[in-house]
């Protein structure tokens, strides 16, 4: 592929709808926490991507793409943290993290 | 000799040696023996001690009396720079005579009581919390006198309230005691806030007036800037410098325990005794003593804030002394006598005679740690605080005898004693005094005298009842009197020694010979002190000697007579004098006042307000619910037949579909999921169609 | 050679990545995870953001992926979870997911972006994101900030809480 804006857009699309798949489709609740990290680094990949290929070249506003990213990777950071917590306290409860045995929450 | 550069370069280390030792002892109280912590917390003292020493030597060996200054600037604190001046503040310390003369008592006397403690507190399960508590208190009280500017003294200043009331609730364990602690702390808070509210004052008024304002709080800047002060405009008619100084006095009411914030110190002697030899009696109440000599610059130029701290002094020293003599508790009656006492060092500084309220603080410090660590040896023997269980103490304990002796003769005012000195010089400085009032220093003369007769009675009373007669607490307790040990006995005798010859260091006047004291603090006081040398009038001088020491005799024969000769009258005195007993036995219930000054109507507001939220709010809407349920009463029928027919039936409905669209709710992620991405979907779709 | 070095990346990407979807093996998806998201910071080095690059490594691989791969370790016990027993759930998935992907991939294709003005060479940019960040994003900066502490925070809690009830 070559250095475009396209073709990092299709690679984005790929990690996010990958990571899509990953969540619906996964019983582990581990592996639904990997889902969501691909689908964050697909939104942050676009956010790079658009920042070099679109804004204009003032070195201040080209960078604001970046900056988002950064939030996205602080974000991602907290999420895990807390999911973790609470993956790790079922499991202690409940003895699995198989997303397909927790349905307490059910209306 | 030391190079004077030397030691202004080390001047840091007087503090910083016990902030050593209480974190060492603080941080390793459970790991190091207890000989170790001993030698550490009295150690670190010591070693502030020399160097202390070693700067008094360094500023007397300045030849020019004026240039007797030494400041170490550690670092920079604050630094304000804006398009018309700067502001800055450093962490400076700062060795002139006056806070050299702080710092040979804090940590010659603190050396001593640390030396006591090891003896006093020996066996005690947390003396590394004790001892690292010391060192904290003997750290803030050094970063009190050595700072050179006034915020940093009011770190210190809040360092010492801090640890007094650690000290105080040390056996925190009894609610007593923690309560004790709690109450100094409350207290010295009210005070602590007249004084930051004064720094603050001052600081505005300075920092507006001089347009482009002072460049720091240090005390050299305070004493140039200060005569900016007079031409502020006047608060409520009273001039600024009056309001600052007065709010700094509030502080030191509070430090210094004096009327109307003094009833935390006879509360604080739950502490163990040496701290309130140290805490209680030699040092932090002398702070405020301290802060106004160290700003009599500003004092000088607000003469009715001298006269109220003046009076309030005088009428302290009469009255904490009245209380002083009904107490039983040993302990009580030397917290009285210490208010007292501090009374008289207010009465000095408030009479412009500076360097005799200096004399009398240093003289103080050393009889009545004298007499708090006789106090405590006593306890130590007796393990008990009530005098009525004590009593021929004489033969089981002769050095605390001996050493007690010569405190209270000292603090009686008997020549040629050190109390007898400093004392004198304060009453024989009232006695001249120009207050704003005319005739005022007559009559504070006449109250500090008759407080001095006063002091001599309940200390005689206290020394009866303790050392004389025969031991009133039971044979079984008589069996384990014993004398302490030398590790407490050596402190008692060294302070004994320092009690009698202290005066030594302010001769009077008539003597022709030189006032050290007043000569050596004159560059710090400038023109302002005065301690009467200026007025030779020797005879009168001598006439006013003759009468307090008459006055103290008296006091003391009177003492003597009720306790000694015939001990059955002090009971028929009592049952004579029934109400004026209680009155004095109850501190005249000033706790009780306060109590129903300021406590009770704070509690009363409390349940008033939630009383009105009771029957006032809750009445309201009571009222109105029931208005709208008699209403609604004739509504009634017509609602059961027509709506609620209506309302069934669309509830009904609800029901149903609820029912169903409840299942929808699986509680599984993953279905939720779904539907997230299913509105992805559906947002792509038409985006894509439309 | 910009362009081999990018189809590197972007394999180095895309292929752990099938295998985080697909691999029956925890574990395995584990590290497939942790290439793909090498291969992610090789991407932003290769647009012009080192800065990014080097976070995403440190941050990412270095903190949230060893986070991941503990949490593995301390729920893998015996027994591998297969991926999915529902056969019409993963049908759906798969579905939808691609669904999706044709959509996104016919967007970037056929959407007529403003022609990129002569891309320059890229500069460093830590100093200016520094910049960026204590001034124009300094409020997003100190909630992300807060943000972490309270997850932090929460995090413990929740751990502890669920420790002491047993």
């Amino acid at each position: 592929m070559s250095y475009s804006l396209p073709s990092f857009l299709i690679v984005s699309s790929l990690l996010f709808c990958l990571g899509m798949f990953t969540v619906l489709t996964r019983r582990n609740a581990i592996g639904v926490l990997m889902g969501i990290e691909l689908i964050l680094n697909g939104a942050g990949l676009n956010f790079v991507a658009f920042s070099r290929f679109l804004e204009p070249t003032q070195t201040a506003n080209l960078l604001s793409g970046q900056v988002f990213t950064l939030f996205i990777i602080a974000i991602a950071a907290a999420e895990v943290a807390v999911a973790l917590a609470i993956v790790l306290v079922l499991y202690s409860q409940m003895k699995t993290i198989d997303v397909e045995d927790f349905k307490d929450l059910r209306g | 000799m030391v190079e004077p550069q030397t030691v202004k370069n080390i001047l840091w280390l007087i503090p910083c040696l016990p902030l050593a030792g209480a974190v060492i002892n603080g941080l390793l109280r459970r790991r190091l023996p207890a000989r170790l912590i001993h030698i550490v917390g009295c150690a670190s003292v010591f070693l502030a001690f020399l160097v202390s020493v070693s700067g008094f030597i360094t500023l007397v060996r300045i030849e020019e009396p004026h240039n007797r200054l030494l400041i170490q600037s550690l670092y920079q604190w604050l630094l304000t720079v804006w398009d018309q001046g700067r502001f800055s503040l450093d962490v400076a310390f700062r060795l002139d005579p006056l806070s050299a003369a702080l710092c040979l008592v804090v940590t010659g006397v603190g050396f001593l009581i640390h030396l006591y403690s090891v003896g006093y507190m020996a066996g005690d399960e947390s003396q590394g919390r004790y001892f690292a508590y010391l060192n904290l208190f003997t750290f803030s009280m050094l970063l009190l006198v050595l700072a050179d500017n006034l915020l940093l003294m009011f770190v210190g200043w809040e360092g010492v309230g801090l640890c007094s009331y650690l000290l105080i609730g040390f056996w925190f364990s009894d609610l007593e005691k923690a309560q004790a602690g709690m109450k100094a702390f409350i207290v010295n808070r009210v005070g602590d806030f007249g004084f930051f509210v004064g720094l603050m004052l001052l600081f505005w008024t300075l920092f507006e007036g001089s347009s482009g304002g002072i460049t720091g709080l240090g005390f050299d800047q305070l004493t140039e800037a200060i005569p900016l002060l007079g031409s502020a405009s006047p608060i409520l008619g009273v001039g600024v410098a009056t309001w600052i100084a007065l709010l700094f006095f509030v502080g030191a009411t509070g430090k210094s325990a004096q009327i109307p914030l003094y009833i935390w110190l006879p509360d604080a002697m739950a502490g163990p005794t040496p701290v309130s030899a140290f805490i209680h009696a030699a040092t932090m109440v002398t702070a405020g003593v301290y802060m106004i000599v160290r700003l009599n610059f500003l004092y000088a130029i607000a003469p009715v804030a001298m006269t109220v701290v003046a009076v309030v002094g005088a009428v302290t020293a009469f009255y904490a002394a009245t209380i002083a003599l009904t107490q039983n508790d040993i302990k009580r009656v030397l917290a009285y006598s210490t208010i007292s006492q501090l009374g008289y060092m207010f009465l000095a500084v408030g009479v412009a005679a500076f360097s005799t309220g200096i004399f009398h603080l240093v003289t103080h410090a050393f009889f009545k740690a004298l007499l708090f660590l006789g106090a405590g040896s006593v306890i130590h023997a007796v393990h008990s605080n009530d005098m009525q269980e004590m009593g021929g103490l004489k033969k089981y304990m002769p050095y605390t005898y001996l050493t007690f002796m010569t405190a209270y003769l000292a603090i009686s005012g008997i020549p040629p004693l050190s109390g007898f000195m400093s004392k004198d010089e304060i009453l024989w400085a009232t006695f001249n005094s120009h207050l704003s009032i005319p005739g005022l220093g007559k009559v504070l003369w006449a109250l500090g005298l008759l407080g001095a007769g006063f002091t001599a009675f309940y200390m005689t009373r206290l020394v009866a009842l303790t050392f004389m007669g025969n031991f009133q607490g039971g044979p079984e307790k008589e069996k384990h009197l014993h004398e302490s040990p030398l590790v407490m006995t050596i402190p008692l005798m060294i302070l004994a020694v320092l009690s009698a010859v202290g005066g030594a260091i302010g001769l009077p006047a008539v003597t022709h010979l030189p006032n050290l004291l007043h000569d050596f603090l004159s560059p710090v006081i400038g023109g302002h002190g005065s301690s009467g040398h200026e007025i030779h009038a020797y005879g009168l001088e001598v006439l006013l000697m003759v009468i307090s020491t008459g006055v103290a005799l008296t006091g003391i024969g009177l003492g003597y007579y009720f306790y000694l000769k015939r001990p059955e009258l002090p009971g028929q005195i009592k049952a004579r004098f029934a109400g004026m007993h209680r009155l004095l036995f109850n501190k005249y219930y000033v706790d009780e006042i306060y109590q129903a000054l300021f406590l009770r109507p704070v509690l009363k507001l409390v349940s008033l307000s939630g009383r009105f939220d009771l029957q006032g709010i809750d009445g309201a809407v009571n009222l109105s619910s029931r208005i709208t349920a008699k209403f609604s009463f004739l509504v009634g029928w017509e609602d059961l037949t027509i709506v609620d027919g209506a309302v069934n039936g669309l509830a009904d409905i609800f029901k149903r579909w609820g029912a169903w669209i409840r299942q929808v709710q699986t509680g599984r992620i993953q279905h939720y999921l779904y539907s997230v991405v299913l509105g992805i979907f559906g947002l792509c779709v038409f985006m894509l169609l439309f | 050679m910009k362009e081999i070095i990018l189809n590197l990346f972007i394999l180095l990407t895309v292929v752990p990545c099938l295998w985080v979807a697909l691999s029956s093996n925890i574990v395995h998806a584990a590290f497939s995870l942790l290439v793909t998201l090498f291969g992610v910071a090789g991407l932003y080095v290769l647009l012009g953001a080192d800065f990014i690059g080097v976070v995403q490594v440190i941050v990412y691989i270095g903190g949230i992926l060893v986070l991941i791969i503990f949490g593995v370790m301390m729920t893998q016990r015996g027994k591998l979870l297969p991926l999915s027993v529902q056969l019409p759930g993963r049908f759906f998935g798969g579905l939808l997911s691609s669904i999706i992907l044709v959509a996104l991939i016919l967007a970037a294709r056929r959407s007529k972006w403003p022609a990129a003005a002569s891309l320059g060479e890229p500069e460093p940019t830590s100093a200016a994101i520094g910049d960026l960040l204590l001034g124009k994003y300094l409020v997003a900066f100190e909630v992300a900030s807060v943000l972490l502490l309270v997850a932090l925070v929460g995090a413990v809690l929740i751990v502890r809480r669920s420790v002491r009830g047993e």
